[in-house]
């Protein structure tokens, strides 16, 4: 039986997107996958005796070492802010290509805490900084001082000692350019490095609390209990910054979603489950009931999506339980049927996520085609003729070419990159000041306009003479002669209308990252997890590798 | 030092804010990353083009043809080269190609490049005693110092260099004698035995 593709009409639509989850192509997942077989060591610690100073771990393989190098601040609590307009934070990381010289520790450490007013060298991979979740870690220094172990219902509210507050990489303030390392084999799954260093920043919070717990009272203090560093993570507030990047990455984002549909298809394709394949993905489903109800947040909007997640997930366990034969050929894609036909699309995209479970087999060689080779399709081109394009948009963009941009609600809003941190926003159009220099992500408006214009001309006219007329539409033509070849490469979406809810852009990209327990603080940000529940660093080379869902 | 990808963002930025659309601007970004990874110094020509356009007027040329000259204003490098670009596989039928006056020629050369790699062609750039090959977007030669590009190309020409050795056959036949000193003559035996395929591979 041949299984379609999903649809990329219904699939890319914002609320569909908005409701994905982590899987196993996830990138911190393959990226523990990776790099399960390396070597990990602390090379450096050296902290003063309330936790201030120096450390370094590494990762090595053969001639290969990655080291992740830590200098943690003192600052005052008025100074702690999770807003990108922060300028101090409580520890701030580099991850540094080799092993790092004493000139190079020293050069860094003037610059690295500065963060985005710093520069870094193409020695240097990616850069972040991370704040204390003050509660939780002065609850957990005190408790192991004092020889005992924190109470677990104020770690299970937050799930993290500390949280990021930016990951940056590729280029940015002088890191290096991704064309330097990409022919590596053990990189070539996206924003690998970036979760390395998110991976091993968790480390390092556990050996923070346990250095300044043992500074406080050599004698009576404790570790904390590696079971309890296993289910904590490391938190992440995240702003607009994500969104403006799926936007500016078309090919990149196919090739995300596009392995996601492959590897559904291929699943719904199995003719014939084997039994403890089916056992291994309801184990899956019910453990990860724990995921949903510790999945704190006061966001209202989530909570709703929550409540209908967990009824909804109760439903189809009711349904797997009592009114389903697991035996009947092609299991899964009667699973699939069912949940469309029965759920919701958050409850959809956790199951589907879930169904990859048993097989690596299908997963495993799609996470190496999540990267993509974008400049290979920058090139319009131009002797193809305007009736080819018009007919690529309508195959394409069926449901943004009924959008009516003449009316107000459609266009509210525009995206420009605010001049005090260069860093995306979304505003208002009519409220606020500033649409002269919006951003070209309004990629619907601007494919309907490019529609209208080549509906009035010639069909045979070819495109370098229309792109000599219409310039400004230069943008979209490129993305659409993208979309031909990339069908999961646009947002079917308008990203500028009065109802458009940006985290929604920000979750799809988080959960390709892996990320947990996403708790929107606004329309505009959020916060989230990543890494709780998985393996420490010291137990990579064996571990489960269905840790997301280990009650 | 500044990476490639702070390159392309802020080239691309630049561009958008003297007013090109975000479809040049997004070329020029991709261009001025080409130039500086061939260390050739696209940043300072770009900054000083966007300096005289401030003051100065520049002519658009939209539809190139083989003779090219300009009315009295030197072409825009950056409107001249998304032209070439996107009308290369029309040009290419062009045995040569003259522009007359073209500002900040530095400029056009990515485009010349990436042409070159669209066609399949090594392109020659000329003007006046200075010369340029554009080699299939993978370099960039040229006879001038890497520092020294002028800021106007006078009298420019293009040609298309056809897909050609670029060494005589008596040099070919020279390297062939050569290779095949590491070659074994077959014996009966060894024409039986070594070879995969066998010798019924055809009945």
């Amino acid at each position: 039986m041949q299984v379609q593709l999903r649809d990329p009409n219904k699939i890319m639509k914002l609320s569909r997107l908005g409701s994905f989850h982590q899987s196993k192509l996830s990138f911190l997942r393959s990226f523990l996958e990776e790099f399960k077989e390396w070597n990990f060591k602390r090379d450096l610690f050296d902290l003063d005796k309330e936790g201030y100073g120096t450390v370094i771990y590494s990762l090595k393989k053969n001639e290969r070492t990655y080291s992740l190098i830590c200098f943690a601040n003192r600052i005052n609590n008025k100074e702690r802010s999770d807003r990108v307009i922060a300028t101090k934070w409580d520890a701030a990381f580099t991850l540094h290509d080799g092993i790092p010289t004493k000139h190079d520790i020293e050069r860094l450490r003037g610059e690295v805490p500065l963060q985005e007013v710093g520069r870094l060298s193409y020695k240097e991979l990616t850069l972040s900084r991370a704040n204390r979740s003050v509660r939780v870690f002065d609850h957990v220094v005190k408790s192991l001082s004092n020889g005992n172990q924190p109470d677990l219902s104020i770690l299970d509210k937050v799930g993290y000692l500390y949280r990021t507050t930016a990951v940056y990489g590729s280029g940015k303030f002088g890191l290096a350019d991704r064309f330097r390392i990409k022919n590596r084999e053990e990189i070539n799954g996206p924003f690998r490095l970036e979760m390395m260093l998110v991976y091993l920043v968790r480390q390092f919070t556990f050996d923070q609390v346990n250095h300044i717990a043992k500074c406080i009272d050599p004698n009576k203090s404790v570790s904390l209990d590696t079971d309890i560093c296993k289910n904590l993570g490391i938190g992440n507030s995240t702003g607009l910054g994500m969104a403006p990047f799926i936007v500016n990455h078309p090919t990149l984002l196919n090739n995300w979603i596009y392995t996601r549909e492959i590897a559904l298809k291929k699943i719904r394709e199995i003719k014939n489950v084997k039994s403890e394949d089916y056992n291994l993905f309801i184990k899956c489903v019910r453990n990860s009931i724990k995921n949903i109800t510790s999945w704190n947040t006061e966001s209202e909007y989530q909570l709703k999506k929550i409540k209908s997640l967990l009824s909804n997930i109760k439903k189809f366990l009711e349904f797997a339980d009592n009114n389903f034969n697991s035996k009947i050929e092609y299991t899964f894609n009667k699973i699939y049927l069912w949940l469309e036909k029965e759920t919701c699309e958050e409850t959809i995209e956790y199951i589907v996520s879930i169904m990859m479970e048993p097989y690596d087999n299908i997963v495993k060689p799609l996470t190496k085609q999540m990267s993509s080779e974008e400049e290979k399709y920058f090139n319009i081109p131009t002797n193809r003729t305007v009736e080819e394009l018009r007919n690529i948009i309508e195959e394409r963009y069926p449901d943004i070419l009924k959008i009516n941009f003449k009316e107000k609600k459609n266009y509210q809003n525009f995206w420009f990159i605010s001049k005090n941190k260069e860093e995306p926003r979304y505003a208002d159009r009519f409220n606020e000041n500033g649409s002269e220099l919006e951003q070209p992500l309004a990629i619907a408006r601007d494919i309907k306009e490019l529609h209208d214009e080549l509906i009035t001309c010639k069909d045979s006219l070819t495109i370098d003479k229309f792109l000599a007329k219409n310039s400004d539409l230069r943008h979209v033509i490129r993305r659409a002669f993208i979309i031909e070849k990339f069908p999961y490469s646009e947002i079917q979406d308008n990203t500028i209308g009065k109802n458009v809810v940006p985290i929604d852009m920000l979750r799809l990209k988080l959960s390709f990252f892996g990320a947990l327990k996403f708790d929107p603080r606004s329309d505009k940000w959020l916060r989230i997890c990543m890494f709780q529940g998985a393996p420490l660093p010291h137990n990579l080379k064996n571990y489960n590798s269905q840790w997301v869902y280990n009650p | 030092m500044k990476s490639l990808s702070e390159i392309e963002t802020i080239s691309k930025r630049a561009s958008r804010a003297v007013g090109f659309s975000w479809g040049i601007s997004e070329e020029v970004g991709r261009n001025m990353k080409l130039l500086e990874l061939f260390s050739l110094k696209g940043i300072k020509h770009l900054n000083e083009y966007f300096k005289q356009r401030s003051n100065e007027k520049f002519e658009n040329l939209n539809l190139i043809s083989e003779n090219n000259k300009s009315s009295k204003l030197p072409y825009c490098p950056i409107i001249l080269g998304v032209s070439f670009l996107d009308q290369i596989k029309t040009l290419e039928k062009f045995n040569k190609i003259k522009f007359y006056n073209i500002a900040f020629p530095l400029l056009f050369l990515p485009f010349l490049s990436r042409s070159s790699e669209i066609i399949g062609k090594k392109i020659n750039f000329k003007f006046d005693d200075k010369e340029f090959v554009l080699n299939h977007n993978v370099n960039i030669l040229s006879n001038l110092p890497m520092d020294d590009c002028p800021i106007t190309a006078q009298n420019s020409e293009i040609i298309f260099i056809a897909n050609e050795d670029n060494f005589t056959n008596q040099e070919w036949k020279n390297l062939y004698k050569l290779s095949e000193n590491t070659f074994v003559d077959e014996t009966d035996s060894l024409k039986k035995g070594a070879a995969g395929a066998g010798l019924t591979d055809n009945d």
